[in-house]
């Protein structure tokens, strides 16, 4: 087959007819159920924890049944499997309590008694040095030679936002034969077994992850599975039997990784109409866990100049610890914070000095071979005025009709970048994919990496790209849900990496597996990653190319506000996308559409708030999500543009298509009120301010 | 504890619960039919919907008190039907399916829109699923086959 040939979804068919078996429809036998006993104080010493008698149906299992290390191993290890003495933020894990009746663990659960001796918790973002995780800083330039330019600044917030993916987290625990085995909803299989490792002080050999069916994951699914694998396996350790750790939504909502809050100010230095300098400064709430915290610092950091050339630049970030839920991945991992803010000051500069804002950021769009922010270089081509033009083409712009039947009518624009793979040279130093290829005595094909579908069509991309590169028809490429006693280690399922790099080294070990393709043999390549020559970075000081490739997205929304309830419709959203050549146009539609209402959920709806570190929307009726109700038209364009590092020239794609859509809403409302926003989500209570100020 | 009879899957079921006991767990863990799904577990979410006498309701609302007697149709016996084939064709050819989590209930929502409306415009196909939320597809893709399924014709 070809890469341009149309294709259906491989895993469609059984999903929509209930059999595809997600971690909670597959039985285990003699499968015992376990819930968590979770703090109720944001910061404080445990003093003593009073279990209920007579219950033998019951094992609790806490920081007493540590093997090892009582150590999460994530980026860092700070994070404590079970509470050991004290709790650090509402709904950290005490203990599991594991037993084979559900009814019976909620009545064991009810008796429990917890005495804590409170202590002092943060909930603020402010300077104080407990406050500090991590510092993060770079410049370009000499910002100090600005001084006396016109200057203007704006300070930009952003919210919690949940996952909220329509499965909720779930593993299952259980030892065969002295190996721990871990099923579960998963992005990461590999960061299940190095935290099983770290925890159990188990070798390798003694750990299998597989990840089951996963009902979306968009980020959420990153981390948090090594939590829930780490108790669990100490819990099957202990009672030698399965156990099932599935959270309700309550628990899943309130209690497991958001996308981080934020507050940024950028102050822009100009002359004649143009930027010649930035400050800006960039602060997240981590909670308590320094988790991936700091490298969704570093994205945000790394995007915070965008689609923009600046000469002159101070950036700096810092991460928070308070007492808050912690947080990590979302798809856009950092993105969505600088874009909104970044975007939303290019716009309200532009109102200011009177010019359009596409012409306003035309004027200071990157180029290639020019350097980026971080003193690389842009070395692929780049086509943000052709975006822009076809933007206004298929917009109508800047015509656009002001007619809205009483209701006042805006437009937004945003043009975004997102660096796909890791930030720097991560994919190298860290991550190290490794993918083989199988061609078995039947003549399949068998790609064996441990990258997951979790939506967002894996499955179906990895095995195009395969059966083209070969020119076989898809049906003998088999890829199956990763089983890390079978594949290797090609990375996590994040950062938009799976098509562009696993994607890659599987096009390059088909190539290699060519030749051989006629054998009757059973034929295995592999394949490593290396960076391109071309490419270089310094952690130590960011400099350098922070990412391998940018994607770019130009955005147009419209909007029509209710001139006295003050309530948002978003009627259009315009997009032209560049992200290299489109494996699956019929697939990538399907994130494009996806990422675009996420994002709009992100900009106009979905609102959380922490009371004394309790996460307080903790439902689907509570913590409102778009519906069927809120779907805008959307049109898509692509700009074709194929990377030469990619297969068949594909880039990232999965974040691009969330990371600019909050500020196109949010600068179309600002159109339509002739106010200035300043944070998001624009729901009517929050706009009621901005028309009083 | 109660002895109950109701029919699920044209197949008549008897079984001892509580009465007070979701459909949903005594479809899922007592009948093993996995295909319906607990998203929220308070009526908010629609991936657990099945019909009840034909009706379309979240199963995690029902008391096992309200099927006594009742016919219960889940995803896995409707995908045996003539209807369904052609919602599953559509779904499959708009590339409607992602995670595919809220599916099962999407398309059981879908079934008793097009026998309610079997031509739907997008304002009714729309308002058809109103009740079903999907985090991943931003359901263009789930209107479009809804589209398609009702233009499909009626094969006997
Ligand atoms: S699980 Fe029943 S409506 Fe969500
Ligand atoms: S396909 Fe994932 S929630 Fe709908």
């Amino acid at each position: 087959m070809k890469i341009t040939d149309v294709v259906n979804r491989v895993d469609t068919q059984e999903k929509i007819r209930g059999a595809a078996q997600y971690i909670e429809d597959i039985p285990f036998d003699n499968l015992h159920y376990a819930r968590t006993l979770r703090s109720t104080l944001p910061k404080g010493k445990i003093l003593k924890v009073a279990y209920p008698r007579g219950f033998p149906g019951i094992t609790v299992v806490d920081a007493g049944d540590i093997l090892a290390r009582n150590e999460v191993s994530m980026v860092t290890t700070d994070m404590p499997i079970f509470a050991d003495g004290e709790v650090n933020y509402v709904g950290e894990a005490i203990a599991l309590i594991v037993g084979r009746d559900k009814d019976e663990i909620i009545a064991f659960m009810k008796g429990i008694e917890v005495t804590y001796d409170p202590g002092t918790p943060l909930f603020t973002c402010d300077d104080a040095e407990e406050n500090l995780f991590t510092r993060r800083h770079y410049s370009k330039g000499d910002l100090a030679s600005l001084e006396g330019l016109e200057v203007f600044e704006g300070r930009y917030r952003t919210p919690y936002q949940e996952q909220l993916y329509m499965e909720k987290q779930g593993v299952v625990a259980e030892v065969k034969e002295g190996v721990v085995e871990i099923f579960g909803s998963m992005q990461c299989p590999y960061y299940v077994v190095n935290a099983l490792k770290n925890a159990l002080d188990y070798p390798e050999e003694k750990i299998r992850v597989v990840q089951t069916v996963t009902g979306g994951a968009f980020g959420g699914k990153e981390d948090y599975p090594s939590i829930m694998a780490c108790q669990t396996a100490l819990a099957a350790l202990k009672i030698k039997a399965p156990v099932q750790l599935v959270y309700d939504r309550r628990e899943d909502i309130q209690f497991t990784t958001k996308r981080h809050p934020s507050d940024i100010t950028i102050k822009s230095y100009y002359r004649e109409g143009r930027i010649e300098g930035m400050k800006i400064d960039v602060g997240i709430d981590a909670g308590p866990y320094l988790g991936l915290s700091d490298v969704v610092l570093q994205r945000a950091i790394l995007t915070m100049t965008g689609a923009y050339g600046v000469p002159h630049l101070e950036v700096s970030g810092t991460v928070y610890k308070t007492n808050n839920i912690f947080n990590g991945a979302f798809r856009g991992f950092g993105g969505p914070q600088s874009l909104f803010a970044l975007e939303s000051h290019m716009s309200q500069l532009a109102a200011r000095l009177g010019v359009d804002p596409l012409d306003f950021r035309e004027k200071h769009f990157v180029h290639q071979g020019e350097l980026t922010s971080t003193g690389g270089r842009f070395h692929e081509e780049i086509h943000l005025e052709e975006m822009t033009r076809i933007l206004k083409e298929m917009s109508g712009y800047p015509h656009l009709a002001r007619d809205g039947r009483g209701r006042l009518v805006g437009y937004g624009v945003a043009v975004v970048p997102h660096g796909g793979g890791f930030t720097g040279d991560g994919e190298a130093e860290h991550i190290k994919a490794v993918v083989k290829l199988r061609k078995d005595t039947e003549q399949f094909i068998h790609i064996l990496v441990s990258n997951v579908e979790m939506g967002q069509g894996a499955l179906t991309a990895l095995s195009k790209i395969v059966a083209s590169a070969l020119d076989v028809p898809m049906e003998r490429i088999i890829y199956k849900n990763p089983d890390t006693r079978l594949v290797p280690d090609s990375g996590p399922t994040a950062a938009s990496r799976t098509t562009m790099v696993v994607g890659r080294l599987l096009y390059d070990a088909a190539l290699k597996m060519k030749d051989a393709l006629e054998e009757r043999e059973e034929v295995v390549v592999t394949e490593h990653y290396h960076q391109p020559a071309y490419l270089a970075w310094d952690q130590e000081n960011l400099r350098g190319n922070a990412y391998l490739s940018y994607s770019w997205a130009a955005l147009l929304a419209r909007v029509e506000v209710d001139p006295v309830t003050l309530e948002v419709t978003c009627t259009d959203i315009h997009g032209v996308y560049d992200v290299g050549l489109p494996i699956d146009e019929k697939m990538l539609l399907g994130q494009v559409h996806g990422g675009v209402i996420q994002g709009l959920g992100y900009g106009m709806m979905e609102t959380m708030d922490s009371k004394e570190g309790l996460i307080q929307h903790n439902s689907f009726s509570s913590y409102a999500v778009p519906t069927t109700e809120d779907i805008p038209a959307i049109h898509t364009r692509w700009l074709i543009n194929p990377y030469i590092e990619g297969p068949f020239g594909a880039k990232a794609a999965g974040e691009l298509t969330l990371v600019g859509v909050a500020p196109a809403i949010a600068t179309a409302v600002a159109d339509a009120l002739g106010r200035e926003i300043y944070e998001i989500p624009v729901l009517p209570e929050k706009l009621l301010k901005v028309v009083k100020s | 504890m109660t002895m109950v009879s109701f029919i699920v899957n044209s197949k008549p079921v008897t079984l001892e619960t509580d009465l007070s006991r979701r459909l949903l767990d005594v479809l899922r863990d007592d009948l093993g039919l996995t295909g319906t799904k607990e998203g929220c577990g308070e009526g908010e979410c629609g991936a657990c919907q099945v019909y009840l006498d034909g009706d379309l309701v979240n199963s995690c609302m029902v008391p096992m008190a309200n099927v006594i007697g009742k016919s219960v149709l889940t995803i896995e016996g409707f995908s045996e039907t003539e209807a369904y084939r052609q919602i599953e064709a559509a779904y499959i050819e708009e590339g409607a399916v992602q995670c595919g989590y809220c599916i099962p209930g999407m398309v059981m929502a879908t079934g008793a829109l097009l026998r309610s409306n079997p031509h739907p415009d997008l304002e009714a196909i729309k308002d058809g699923l109103s009740g079903n939320i999907c985090r991943c597809t931003g359901y263009q893709t789930i209107f479009k086959a809804v589209e398609r399924a009702s233009k499909e014709e009626v094969k006997k």
